[in-house]
């Protein structure tokens, strides 16, 4: 059952509850009673698929601390099982600090991945890393290649099996900051987005729904055969320039949330990665030129 | 259409108890059912006993028998737990380093130590600092060389240094400036100010090597026992409570198979002025995990009971306490259980005027010198 087959009363209901929703590889229990996140739960995770109710991998709780605050300066916290991993937010940015919640989840547990923050996006049974610092373009980037035929993989957290070095899927809302929300707004006139909210430590953030399609195939893992470091920078021409492999390596290593307390596994992992793939650094400016080039990405041999 | 509400693990009772079935019979797990799990991951998890049950499991040989969803969270979290051992030998290499060079030699408590003398309990369990015990004598020589290797104390304020210096069995936690790795250096098990006074240069003259390999020593079997009760049983501190009876019940165990380790374990204890501690080690790891205690090492322990009606406090209080922190092993008397142990080992810490004295600085000084 897809959470679209609830209607928003229901949905709110069953959130009081507890909602066993299924991202990927992981389920996730969401309790809240607040509005904005059922609003944001059913705008962009409708074709997301119900898990059963027996057990679930990350029970995460969204409420107002019951302090005197909640009555002229509300907040909201996030909670692991009861565990607050970060500081209370304003009440408004609710839904956003859902979907940071749910990132920390899994970079913090499953160890069984090598994970890289990273967007990764796939076709033809080929994926591309995109890792980068924030502000390089990396979710507008992503966000758009899913728009034009690219299967979003994920857009924060590229999971790396050690088990086999394939790339799991975490298919999940792609956050846009700033100004790449009216950029992909243009772009795509009909991507749903969540509301825009405003002060957030990143800005203004929104939220973009996943493809279909994307979300479907999300139990479809694929092999690395680009990394691509993007860099957005107005008006320049798009640009790609290799890298070398050991020096990818180290920037793959930077951007990674468990690399040293993987040790050799992850060392190991790692290279494995950098022997089936091209490295590029790549710069660009005009969105569709630079889906263009991705799509002309050489196969690796 | 609607889902039915999620099942839950029967009774509340049950629920409360379900990590404690887990630690006592791991040979059932194979049979449990995904609520179960469910639950009783998040105790394990708030009790940080995550791993340590990957590993009683492993031993077993049973890992694979367990379902695939639960097994993910315990490998994630032996993950961990093995990177952990690892940072804690290379820390221990690193203090070994300075505190040769102080011409003090080594001696591991609690954490460390298990992973040092690389003890059943070690593999998987997490802990945040290092502990050491030196005499009292080289603790001025100790402290400054470890400053040399770069760790600083972090406890400025003048009452805080008076009050590990003059009062406490420790210096300030010491933390290494670029590692931001913790030491405690200790020079007693127990404050200075306490009732009981074990004295810790038997503790250090009975000290045996860690292992084969280093000249790192830690604790004797009995005293190793024994501190990890006064540790548990005296401190106030029941966030890892669990985690601490565990070790306790990991610790018999296997000094159980050591000739002549029960025989002296009980008269070592008042010998240290460690009976009470030991007392309630062998009640509630008994009771709670159903370790195996001989009937005349319990018998002999009874010495150290205290009268029935606090003993009746007592189990009120730690049957609550030494619970996970989790809102499924709480009723309505959990929060009044781990307040009234606070004070309690407040109270065991200091005599009552250095207490209030304690107390009101803590309340009423401190909070203003620092904003």
């Amino acid at each position: 059952m897809k959470l679209s087959a609830l209607s928003r009363s229901e949905l709110s209901l069953r959130l009081r509850h507890g909602l066993p929703l299924r991202t990927g590889a992981f389920t996730f229990r969401v309790k809240t009673c607040i509005p904005s996140v059922a609003h944001g739960l059913s705008l962009l995770y409708a074709d997301y698929p119900l898990a059963a109710e027996e057990f679930s991998d990350f029970h995460v709780t969204l409420a107002s601390p019951p302090t005197l605050r909640r009555w002229f300066k509300s907040q909201v916290t996030f909670r692991f099982d009861g565990m607050a991993p970060f500081a209370p937010l304003p009440y408004t940015q609710a839904f956003p600090m859902l979907e940071w919640g749910l990132n920390w989840c899994v970079s913090n547990h499953a160890n069984n991945y090598l994970i890289i923050h990273a967007a990764v996006v796939e076709k033809n049974g080929y994926a591309a890393i995109l890792p980068a610092p924030p502000g390089s373009g990396k979710s507008t980037l992503c966000a758009a290649l899913t728009l034009r035929g690219w299967r979003l993989l994920s857009d924060e957290l590229t999971l790396i099996r050690l088990s086999d070095g394939l790339i799991e899927p975490l298919p999940r809302p792609i956050s846009l900051k700033n100004a790449s929300i009216g950029v992909i707004k243009r772009f795509a006139p009909a991507a749903v987005f969540s509301p825009e909210v405003r002060d957030t430590v990143k800005g203004t953030v929104a939220h973009m729904k996943p493809g279909a399609d994307s979300v479907r195939r999300a139990a479809l893992p694929a092999r690395a055969a680009w990394i691509v470091f993007p860099k957005y920078e107005a008006g320049a021409p798009s640009v790609l320039d290799t890298v070398t492999p050991a020096r990818a390596f180290m920037r793959l290593a930077d951007n990674a949330f468990n690399y040293s307390l993987l040790g050799q596994q992850g060392f190991h992992t790692l290279a494995g990665v950098m022997d089936g793939t091209a490295a590029y650094d790549f710069t660009y400016s005009v969105l569709d030129e630079a889906i263009q080039v991705f799509d002309a990405l050489p196969v690796p041999a | 259409m609607r889902q039915q509400t999620p099942q839950k693990p029967q009774k509340p009772h049950e629920q409360q108890a379900l990590i404690l079935a887990a630690l006592r019979d791991p040979q059932a797990l194979p049979g449990w059912d995904l609520p179960r799990w469910d639950l009783l991951l998040r105790q394990l998890r708030q009790a940080d006993l995550t791993a340590s049950l990957y590993i009683q499991l492993q031993q077993r040989d049973l890992l694979e028998k367990i379902p695939r969803q639960p097994r993910r969270h315990l490998e994630w979290a032996a993950q961990f737990a093995r990177r952990h051992t690892q940072s804690v030998l290379w820390e221990v290499g690193f203090i070994r380093k300075a505190l040769q060079e102080a011409g003090v030699s080594l001696v591991l408590l609690k954490g460390a130590a298990y992973v040092a003398a690389a003890l059943p309990q070690a593999k998987g369990r997490i802990f945040s600092d290092i502990d050491i015990l030196v005499p009292k004598g080289s603790l001025e020589m100790v402290e400054s060389t470890l400053m040399l290797y770069g760790w600083n104390t972090g406890h400025h304020d003048a009452y805080d240094q008076r009050y590990y210096r003059t009062w406490m069995h420790e210096l300030p936690p010491m933390q290494h400036v670029k590692r931001m790795t913790a030491i405690d250096v200790h020079h007693a098990i127990v404050p200075v100010t306490a009732r009981i006074r074990p004295a810790p240069d038997k503790l250090l003259a009975a000290a045996v090597p860690a292992n084969g390999e280093t000249l790192d020593r830690v604790l004797a079997p009995a005293d190793m026992v024994l501190h990890s009760a006064v540790h548990l049983f005296y401190d106030g501190e029941y966030d890892h409570g669990l985690r601490d009876l565990v070790d306790i019940h990991c610790l018999l165990m296997h000094f159980a198979q050591q000739p002549g380790f029960w025989g002296g374990l009980v008269s070592r204890a008042q010998e240290l002025e460690l009976a009470r501690p030991l007392y309630y080690a062998l009640r509630y790891a008994t009771s709670l995990l159903h370790t195996p205690v001989p009937d005349a090492v319990m018998r002999a322990a009874e010495v150290a009971r205290p009268h029935p009606v606090l003993l009746w406090v007592m189990d009120a209080l730690f049957q609550r306490a030494l619970l996970p922190k989790h809102p499924s092993c709480d009723d309505r008397y959990t929060g009044v259980a781990r307040f009234l142990l606070y004070l309690r080992a407040n109270w065991l810490r200091m005599p009552p005027v250095l207490l209030i004295k304690h107390l009101f600085h803590k309340a009423f000084l401190s909070p203003k010198q620092s904003g």
